[in-house]
């Protein structure tokens, strides 16, 4: 009966059993998981980057902090925790395009962008973007001038990345919470530019 | 590398839009909440659960090859969970055949609970 339980669900079970055995043996209280999930599908999310990205952008004072040493930077800003410690900040220029990846396991700067998507974790965008960035970029929708230079930065324990990327023309008149709206997890990660107001 | 990977489809595609999703399956994330949990509960060190998501991922990959017809088989937290399961075994904190018990009993109430359902479902 059990082999013939569909695809996925022996996974289901196995996390259900593991959830159950360090409940009971105390290491972990009941509500522990559901209180994490919960916190990373609704609190925690890619806004948090883009609170970073606007302030950065309407504020140069912040945005000097922000490329010198992100980790306190952002804290002033309360984002702080599991995976934000050594963080660093890369400024796309009209000369310069960052892309993050991690080519061993998939570091991400969760507490700034929440979960990662499933093609970040995929070996195709591990191998590839490091190999072949400026295809692997064009495939993904953004054209780069052969005159900008792609910088590939590969996460690791140390450090996770987050891009800043340049604030799009005709945005003078926003304020940072219509600026923050621009900021897509994507253009954080480096394979997108910031939307262009409607 | 070969250039005809960007054709592949499922978990292994490449990014296509934004809101993609995060989690193919809901276990995906009850797998990943328990691991931060037990990290954040000192049942181990997270450097050490990342350094067997790491060897784990590593082994996958070269056991696959960069085939990407095998690729369409990588299921990412599959290998967390995994990584999960060895961390807490070579903390000796749930042993393999403690994990297999427990398995074991919640697939015969699951069972149980279908059988129950379907009979009820036959009035």
């Amino acid at each position: 009966m059990g082999h013939e339980h569909a695809h996925g669900s022996y996974e289901a079970l196995r996390v259900k059993a593991l959830e159950s055995l360090l409940v009971q043996k105390g290491l972990l209280a009941s509500d522990a998981v559901d209180r994490l999930v919960a916190a990373y599908e609704q609190d925690i999310g890619p806004l948090n980057g883009a609170r970073v990205v606007a302030r950065a952008w309407v504020d140069p004072t912040f945005k000097q902090q922000l490329l010198e040493d992100a980790t306190p930077a952002i804290r002033e800003l309360g984002i702080g925790g599991l995976e934000a410690d050594h963080l660093v900040a890369l400024e796309n220029t009209t000369d310069v395009h960052n892309v993050v990846v991690c080519t061993l396991c998939s570091c991400y700067p969760w507490a700034v962008l929440g979960l990662p998507p499933s093609w970040y974790k995929s070996p195709a965008y591990r191998a590839r973007i490091v190999v072949e960035p400026r295809a692997v970029l064009a495939e993904l929708g953004l054209e780069l001038e052969q005159t900008v230079e792609v910088r590939v930065w590969d996460s690791s324990a140390e450090i996770r990345y987050l891009v800043l990327p340049q604030r799009p023309e005709g945005t003078e008149d926003l304020n940072e919470d219509e600026l923050a709206g621009l900021v897509t997890r994507d253009a954080m990660i480096g394979v997108a530019k910031a939307k262009v107001p409607a | 590398m070969r250039r005809d990977v960007a054709g592949m489809r499922g978990a292994a595609q490449l990014p296509r839009r934004n809101g993609e999703l995060v989690f193919e399956e809901p276990w995906e994330s009850r797998a990943f909440g328990l691991a931060v949990a037990a990290a954040d509960a000192d049942v181990y060190d997270w450097e050490e659960f990342r350094q067997l998501l790491i060897a784990e991922i590593g082994a996958w990959e070269s056991e696959h090859g960069h085939d990407h017809n095998e690729r369409d088989q990588w299921r990412y937290y599959a290998r967390w969970l995994q990584s999960l399961q060895d961390v807490l075994a070579k903390k000796g904190v749930v042993a393999p055949d403690e994990l297999a018990r427990r398995v074991g009993e919640l697939e015969r109430e699951d069972d149980h609970a279908h059988e129950h359902y379907d009979r009820e479902g036959a009035h």
